[in-house]
């Protein structure tokens, strides 16, 4: 396990470049989160607690499709141009690999949630910065991008890939959604949001569990 | 490495199947340290389904490989600090400039000195220049070269070419030769998939001829001439067909 960390930052780094040049991924996320946003925002045209109980919800829908898109994306990319066969070549513990992608598609989904949050603020009436909010965003994103990153590898190896990750993803991911929604819903309410930590706990747990379970299986999800 | 094992390369039965159809059937391989083996045969005949079995990208349906050694299918890490590939695609990054995706490369490889070792290889495969030049917009060939520099970063002892000349100009074509050999002048040992029977005699010391998946033919290239080799070669693919 030489040096882990620096390979494994080197393979997010390059994801990170390619986008710069590109701008593929980050872009398609953030119009397609943007565009949900404002369409449930003239859907529910409603008072004040009403926007209050539905915001979350429609956050987490979003953040949820938006994540589907880009993570497809990050294989796919890797697949058909025949790159993940260069990476699978390199004398490198899989988990590496799957650490890079990981940390790639979080940062990417982060970049897309630090420019959609403020949007959603101000078009739902919310308070513009709620450190609560930012908190349980950071784990949830980081949450879908460990599950995530597992299945976007698993898809882009079937056929039906377009359609495969979020088969798999979406089920699996419902407890973090929830979790994500109940908190960001008492992160934004006025008060002390009782039960705000055990959901967080809840998230930092999936977490956890789908670190474990890619670090095991990402070898045999890989090959041919 | 292994002092009293000769064979750089071991395959024993390896199988391939593709659905019901087989790429690979039964190919059973030996390659000497330091042996150069051009291994020819129609299209679909399986020579990429070879490369990439003893690669270890594809994982074989039956049968086993061994690379100084070491059983692939176990020791993965250990085998592929050992290969240096070039394949169909050049496993290049297009949205990466040329010194990007080597430099990457370079570091997934633990190479010392990347930069010296990146310059000094740019300068074998003729990219003076188009190192700052983002992949996707360089010429196919220019592209082979920058995926031959990739598989040569770390100077393993093996390498597997599939159709390495692919894109190359004659004279690309004709420096093949020089940039296989090792720096420290120690042996390296090839498997090249080709098209071309000039160049595979002229570069291999051993050739085989694959047909429909199997091992048609082998020989040492003492024992052939070209026009040997082409008869042989005409021979068994029509009997293939
Ligand atoms: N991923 C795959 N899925 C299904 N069949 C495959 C796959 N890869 C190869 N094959 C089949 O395996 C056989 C051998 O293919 P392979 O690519 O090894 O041939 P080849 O000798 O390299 O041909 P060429 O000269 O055209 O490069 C072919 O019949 C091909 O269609
Ligand atoms: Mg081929």
């Amino acid at each position: 396990m030489r040096g882990f960390w620096g390979k494994a930052l080197a393979i997010a780094w390059k994801d990170i470049l390619a986008e710069a040049r590109t701008k593929d991924m980050v872009l398609s996320m953030l119009v397609f989160s943007i565009l949900v946003i404002i369409v449930f925002n003239f859907a529910f045209e409603s008072s004040a607690e009403q926007t209050a109980q539905v915001a979350p919800g429609v956050l987490w829908v979003t953040f949820t499709f938006a994540g589907v898109l880009g993570m497809n994306r990050s294989f796919v990319q890797e697949k058909d141009r025949g790159c993940l066969e260069g990476l699978m070549l390199c004398p490198l513990d899989r988990g590496v690999i799957y650490t890079g992608k990981m940390l790639g598609n979080f940062i990417f989904m982060l970049l897309v949630e630090v420019i959609v949050l403020p949007v959603f603020s101000i078009l739902f009436n919310l308070p513009l910065f709620a450190p609560r909010l930012v908190l349980i965003t950071v784990l949830a994103t980081l949450a879908f991008s460990t599950a995530g990153t597992l299945f976007a590898a698993i898809a882009v190896n079937t056929r039906a890939r377009d359609f495969m990750l979020p088969i798999l993803f979406i089920p699996v991911v419902v407890p973090v959604i929830i979790a994500a929604v109940q908190a960001s819903g008492l992160a934004l309410a006025p008060g002390p949001g009782e039960g705000y930590w055990s959901w967080l706990q809840l998230i930092v747990v999936f977490v956890v569990i789908f670190l474990a379970v890619s670090f095991l299986v990402f070898e045999y999800v890989l090959e041919e | 490495m292994t002092s009293g094992n000769p064979w750089a390369i071991e395959a024993q039965g390896l199988t391939k199947l593709f659905g019901p159809r087989p790429a690979l059937l039964g190919v059973d391989l030996r390659v000497p340290r330091g042996a150069f083996l051009s291994v020819f045969g129609p299209n679909g005949a399986g020579k990429s389904t070879l490369i990439r079995s003893l690669a270890t990208i594809m994982r074989p349906t039956a049968g086993k490989v061994m690379l100084e050694g070491l059983d692939a299918a176990r020791h993965g890490g250990e085998v592929r600090r050992l290969l240096g590939v070039v394949t169909h695609q050049t496993l290049l990054y297009p949205d990466l400039t040329a010194q990007e995706n080597l430099e990457f490369y370079a570091r997934m490889y633990d190479v010392p000195r990347r930069r010296e070792r990146i310059a000094y290889l740019a300068d074998l495969v003729g990219l003076e220049g188009r190192l700052d030049q983002v992949v996707g917009t360089l010429s196919r060939g220019l592209q082979q070269r920058v995926a031959l520099a990739r598989a040569l970063l770390h100077d393993p002892p093996i390498l597997l070419l599939d159709e390495p000349e692919t894109g190359l100009d004659p004279q690309a074509q004709g420096m093949l030769g020089d940039l296989l050999r090792r720096v420290d002048g120690q042996e390296r040992t090839v498997v090249m998939a080709t098209h071309s029977l000039e160049r595979g005699l002229e570069l291999g010391d051993r050739l085989a001829i694959l047909v429909r998946g199997r091992l048609a033919y082998e020989s040492t290239k003492e024992a052939l001439n070209l026009e040997a080799l082409r008869s042989t070669y005409r021979h068994l693919a029509a009997a293939g067909e």
